[in-house]
């Protein structure tokens, strides 16, 4: 059976898309997608292959964007992607996730969580993660009060884990409707000496979930990488052997979940580069014990970008593919899970988001 | 309720507002105008009359405050509005994307 993978781009202005056979060597590119919108955040629904763009216009506000032709042409609404009337009204979508069931839930700025039982055509406030005790003390991180990371349960759609700059980790096990703070071991250096290790306020910068059913989490954190193995209840650093402990982006491998891609920066006060100006993607294959670097491909010297936090993903296939898009709008990729890299697209606007698709023809 | 709330003067038979939609606007609905002749007695009204028109166009407009958006501006009769500012019969309609959005 033939192979098409798509890589899915969110960039400042607008949604791009990538297509190959499984080979993976030759890419076509498409776009811009989306009214040039500034994007978030592009998903596919890989049971249907629809895909899913969220963003937020300055002039017109958010909205998320919607194609059932891969690309060729696109829909968009945010019916019920409102708070209630008077408050802070949403600013933009940053995250989108596909639920087991079918459903799509919207991460946004001001942090809240929406939910669509019809696709994307209109939308529901899921009302218990603003109605959380700690809300008011909830502080913006750099890029505004959003809810950047978005992880469902494919065993159980109940399960849902968000990560908010800078509130941190909330979980609900019941839909939604209650949720709990889940950074306990995550530092907040940022906060005076002796109130490092508060039960929300940590500014966590990516969560994903790790493949095989288990309750493994991993998080690329402001203050450091960890890794959790109860769904967030305890994290432990493994930031030990990285280059720093500062970056943003984190992927899990499609399989194995010891595997882990992160791709740290010099720190958070000297201009957010990747060490000494050599791009370098930073593997685990067993769990964060231990890490190398994938360098092979990629501009080493002189190379002052960063990876924003939704902009690293891998794909499905073996071995699987790996790709990261940079600020400065290069998108590159690896078929050999992160051993040697190429530059499938140099000259896109800054890229937000990268996500993959294969659809089986 | 915001103090952006609209007024709910019934419109009458009277001589339709003009309206003026931004092309960035227009190109977000297929079957969009870039000018359209309604009848409305507000701002708040001419606004749901595009919604009717073209579905989802008053979230485009108008945040939950509800207020027309930070970055469009409504001016009518080249004065600048807001929802509760009411059209007489015949008005000119601009809604324009303000530069500071861009």
């Amino acid at each position: 059976m033939a192979q098409q993978v798509f890589i899915l781009v969110g960039t400042r202005k607008g949604a791009f898309i990538l297509e190959s056979d499984g080979a993976r060597r030759d890419w076509t590119l498409r776009g811009p997608f989306c009214e040039t919108w500034p994007t978030h955040h592009v998903v596919a629904d890989p049971a249907s292959g629809t895909l899913y763009a969220g963003g937020g216009n300055e002039w017109f506000g958010p909205a998320v964007w919607k194609s059932t032709d891969f690309g060729a042409s696109w829909t968009h609404s945010s019916e019920g992607l409102a708070f209630e009337a008077g408050q802070t009204p949403v600013k933009a979508v940053w995250s989108l996730a596909v639920g087991a069931d079918g459903r799509l839930y919207a991460g946004v700025e001001p942090a809240g969580l929406f939910v669509s039982a019809d696709g994307g055509e209109s939308w529901s406030h899921v009302e218990g993660l603003q109605n959380h005790p700690t809300r008011p003390e909830w502080n913006p991180g750099g890029a505004g009060l959003i809810l950047h990371s978005l992880v469902l349960d494919p065993a159980d759609t109940n399960k849902i884990w968000v990560g908010i700059s800078a509130a941190g980790v909330f979980a609900t096990e019941d839909g939604g409707a209650s949720w709990e703070p889940r950074n306990r071991g995550t530092r907040a250096d940022f906060l005076p000496e002796g109130q490092n290790y508060p039960e929300f306020g940590q500014c966590v910068h990516c969560l994903v979930r790790a493949p095989g059913g288990g309750a493994r989490l991993y998080q690329q954190n402001h203050c450091g990488m960890y890794r959790s193995d109860d769904g967030g209840r305890r994290w432990e650093s493994i930031e030990q052997g990285l280059p720093s402990s500062f970056g943003f982006p984190a992927a899990v491998h499609p399989r194995d979940p010891d595997s882990l891609f992160l791709i740290p920066l010099n720190g958070d006060i000297k201009g957010r580069f990747m060490p000494g100006g050599n791009t370098a993607v930073w593997r685990t294959r067993d769990g964060g014990a231990n890490w190398q670097a994938g360098r092979a491909g990629l501009p080493q010297g002189d190379a002052y970008f960063n990876v924003l936090r939704q902009a690293m993903a891998t794909d499905t296939l073996e071995p699987a593919g790996v790709y990261f898009g940079t600020n400065a709008g290069a998108l590159y990729g690896s078929i050999d899970e992160g051993d040697t890299w190429t530059c499938l697209a140099p000259y896109l606007p800054t890229i937000t988001s990268v996500e993959t698709l294969v659809m089986e023809r | 309720m915001g103090e952006d709330a609209p007024s709910q003067t019934p419109g009458e038979a009277r001589a339709p507002v003009l309206v003026r939609l931004p092309p960035h606007l227009v190109v977000l609905f297929p079957d969009a105008e870039p000018r359209v002749a309604l009848q409305a007695g507000s701002v708040a009204e001419m606004v749901a009359a595009l919604d009717r028109r073209w579905p989802g166009m008053r979230a485009r407009i108008c945040d939950e405050t509800p207020a027309i958006r930070r970055h469009v501006n409504v001016f009518v009769d080249g004065r600048r509005a807001r929802l509760s500012t009411a059209l007489a019969p015949g008005a000119d309609v601009f809604i324009i994307t303000a530069i500071s959005g861009g």
